[in-house]
């Protein structure tokens, strides 16, 4: 695994202890609280192009409309290619009654795209950010999830994927950052999925849109551009409910999903240089159901968890991982499972160096469960 | 097609009455649901033109010099600006009293000057520092003041808050009203129709007033409103449209709300016909939905605070070298209100956690182990 170690940027973030008064407040605001590390190239899915996040989702997003007739992308100001030019070139493409604008309206938008689904269209619905998702909430929960229970298996709105952006950016603050997983992990009938790269990002949103269940799908925003890897140009898709192991190892397990995957890995890495732990790395990607198949295996192994999330550590999905690790798994661990988590503040505006769960806090919390 | 919307019916042409003052006549305001407009006539004495000459103008050097702050980097994050709408919110403040009250959007710079806070206060909150109104922590979208709510990231969702204040003014009986700001693209989410209607059911001292910009972020309100009469979306709320490039026209206009409110007959809904600059934020370069003609066209045109000088001229309220001065002396205070925000230092790391709650006691923050233990004191 290449490790990109990049002097300045260690040398930036040191200096984000809360007691030193550092002079280069510019500076650290630019430096972003991780490295992006690709993959390796995957082979089985044919030719690859080289393509960063938001155009692996385009090109997710192509091939539906090019062999499912039924597919239809609205959202708000995707027509002339997204916020995020995640739609750029598909109107013009498949003509504008497949991909169109939306009025400002998350709930309307939300709400007519399961109306859409249950009629039988393909439907994706883009929610701007994520969050902004609360005015369809009750959309989501109440009717989206609940369609197929509480008719009995007569209707389902199977076909509806939204897609929104998602996580910290940097200088998003309040509203232009959240996390909001955990609330919608609460609601059986929905799967929440979140890729860490554009290879995961265009499996797992086919496999979003392909499957029968209303699926959320939202999109690590800081990765839209820094994330650049040679994605297969043909459709494929990743299965849903499986975590995936990212590297073995025999001491802490680590689990994270979206951005954090990337900051864990140089903490992995820190971990095994300074401490000699070697430490097993989990993607969960898909948030509900989520696999406890493979977390519980890997800490029976090694006897330690960390689960690292940018949302606020109150309620936040470590909370259900590790309540369940703890059922599955108590007799094996070897210390008290670590959270290492965003604060229980609302995102901050200027402070957000300091509030995210960066790859120090991480290392800090795997040198005190190795001492436990 | 932009150009003539604006400019019909709803300009001022100003009798020659003397230096002092002066009394336009206007076209009529398109109305709903109401016997009468706003009055045909207004005076402008020169005191109040060369004051909302300087507010405006302040507002707009203030705009420009948070966009090259940003170009800079020393602003970051999402910043709104408002230059091209300064009239509106200028004609408002000259319509209603400190004690009103008034609530709008992320777009909320210029109000938040038209509500009494400083430049360099404001300035100092885009960059994030402590001398900023919000002590920092807020940012753009973020300002606060008295009688001030805001200043608010989600879209429409300041408008049932709006008619909230409305109904506190209505039953302390203390003949105040709340101006509930929103944009032409926040006018079709679904909260502002429960808001219409509690407001008119209870008949509540509150102003919506949609701020009609042509553009929602990147969307034009022909293709994302079945009807862009905003005016008449309060269906059974009596509406008014007013040329929101005119700052006269704004002020008559809310003054006859303002007093349609405290009079007891319940909400009203105000369409200002405007335009911004800029783009959306200062991640939209503004011109991929629009062309830099019309954009042009509308600054040589219709730019408020360009026709408040020249009418003021042609009357002979003021002389050149006045208005100069005024640009000098603005200059110079957002040029030591840049310096300002640009100097001050940070907020204290303590600060990130405090006033989460309202604690008697400092209240430990969870998920700040294993790095530091912080406190949230309220």
């Amino acid at each position: 695994m290449l490790s990109l170690h990049i002097p300045t940027l260690s040398a930036t973030l040191l200096k984000l202890s809360p007691s030193s008064n550092s002079r280069t407040k510019t500076q650290r605001r630019h430096a972003a609280h991780f490295t992006f590390q690709p993959d390796p190239v995957p082979t089985q899915y044919g030719p690859t192009q080289k393509m960063n996040l938001f155009q692996s989702v385009t090109s997710a997003l192509d091939n539906t409309l090019a062999s499912d007739p039924t597919a239809v992308i609205f959202g708000e100001d995707v027509a002339f290619g997204g916020v995020f030019r995640c739609t750029v070139g598909l109107r013009d493409k498949y003509g504008k009654d497949r991909v169109f604008n939306t009025p400002l309206c998350e709930q309307g938008i939300v709400g007519f795209g399961i109306g859409a689904a249950v009629a039988g269209a393909t439907a994706i619905a883009e929610i701007q950010f994520a969050d902004y998702i609360y005015p369809a909430f009750d959309q989501i929960v109440n009717e989206a999830a609940k369609y197929r229970y509480r008719s009995g298996n007569l209707f389902d709105c199977g076909n509806l994927t939204i897609r929104a952006p998602w996580g910290c950016v940097g200088h998003g603050s309040l509203y232009h950052s959240q996390s909001p997983e955990a609330f919608f992990a609460h609601c059986p009938g929905i799967k929440v999925v979140i890729p860490r790269s554009p290879v995961q990002a265009k499996g797992l949103l086919l496999a979003c849109i392909a499957d029968q269940n209303p699926c959320i799908f939202f999109e690590p925003k800081i990765l839209y551009r820094a994330a650049v890897e040679q994605v297969p140009v043909e459709p494929y898709t990743i299965p849903l409910s499986q975590a995936e192991i990212l590297q073995e190892g025999s001491d802490v397990t680590l689990v994270a999903w979206g951005t954090q995957i990337h900051v864990m890995r140089e903490v992995a890495n820190m971990a095994q240089e300074k401490l000699g732990v070697s430490c097993e790395l989990i993607d969960l990607q898909t948030i509900l159901p989520w696999d406890t198949e493979t977390v519980c295996k890997s800490v029976v192994k090694t006897g330690r968890l960390l689960i690292s999330h940018e949302a606020p550590i109150t309620g936040g999905f470590a909370a259900e991982i590790s309540s369940t690790v703890q059922e599955e798994c108590f007799l094996n661990l070897e210390a008290p499972i670590s959270r290492v988590c965003g604060y229980d503040t609302p995102f901050p505006h200027i402070f957000e160096p300091f509030y995210i769960p960066d790859k120090w806090k991480c290392f800090e919390a795997i040198k005190k469960m190795i001492n436990y | 097609m932009l150009q003539t919307q604006l400019l019909s019916n709803h300009h001022f042409n100003f009798g020659r009455r003397g230096r002092d003052s002066s009394v336009g006549r206007a076209g009529k305001c398109d109305v709903h649901r109401l016997e009468e407009g706003p009055p045909l006539k207004a005076e402008l004495t020169r005191e109040q033109g060369l004051r909302y000459y300087r507010i405006m103008q302040t507002v707009r050097r203030m705009e420009l010099k948070a966009d090259q702050l940003y170009k800079q980097k020393i602003i970051r994050g999402f910043c709104h600006l408002y230059d091209g709408q300064e009239a509106c919110a200028v004609g408002i403040e000259a319509a209603i009293n400190p004690s009103d009250h008034l609530i709008t959007a992320y777009r909320a710079h210029g109000y938040t000057y038209t509500r009494g806070i400083a430049v360099k206060e404001i300035l100092a909150e885009l960059t994030g520092r402590r001398g900023g109104v919000a002590k920092g922590k807020g940012g753009s979208m973020h300002m606060y003041a008295p009688h001030f709510y805001g200043g608010n990231g989600i879209v429409g969702a300041q408008v049932p808050l709006g008619a909230g204040i409305a109904l506190a003014c209505q039953y302390q009986g203390n003949n105040q009203v709340c101006v509930a700001l929103y944009g032409d693209g926040a006018a079709n989410q679904g909260q502002l129709f429960e808001s219409f209607n509690m407001a008119a059911l209870w008949k509540l001292p509150c102003i919506f007033t949609c701020e009609n910009n042509q553009y929602g972020m990147g969307t034009s309100v022909e293709r994302a409103s079945a009807s862009t009469d905003y005016y008449k979306r309060g269906d059974f709320i009596p509406g008014i449209r007013v040329d929101g490039m005119d700052v006269l026209c704004v002020r008559e206009a809310f003054k006859f709300a303002a007093e349609h409110c405290r009079s007891g007959k319940g909400p009203i809904v105000m369409e200002l016909k405007t335009y911004r600059y800029h783009g959306h934020s200062m991640s939209d370069p503004g011109v991929s939905y629009r062309t830099r003609e019309e954009i042009q066209e509308v600054r040589s045109k219709s730019d408020p605070i360009t026709m408040l000088k020249e009418r003021m001229l042609s009357n002979n309220m003021a002389s050149v070298e006045e208005f100069k001065e005024i640009d000098i002396a603005i200059r110079k205070e957002v040029e030591e209100a840049a310096q300002y925000a640009t100097s001050d230092p940070e907020p204290p790391l303590e600060e990130l956690c405090n006033h989460i709650f309202s604690n008697d006691s400092p209240l430990e923050v969870r998920g700040t182990n294993p790095w530091a233990r912080l406190k949230s004191v309220s």
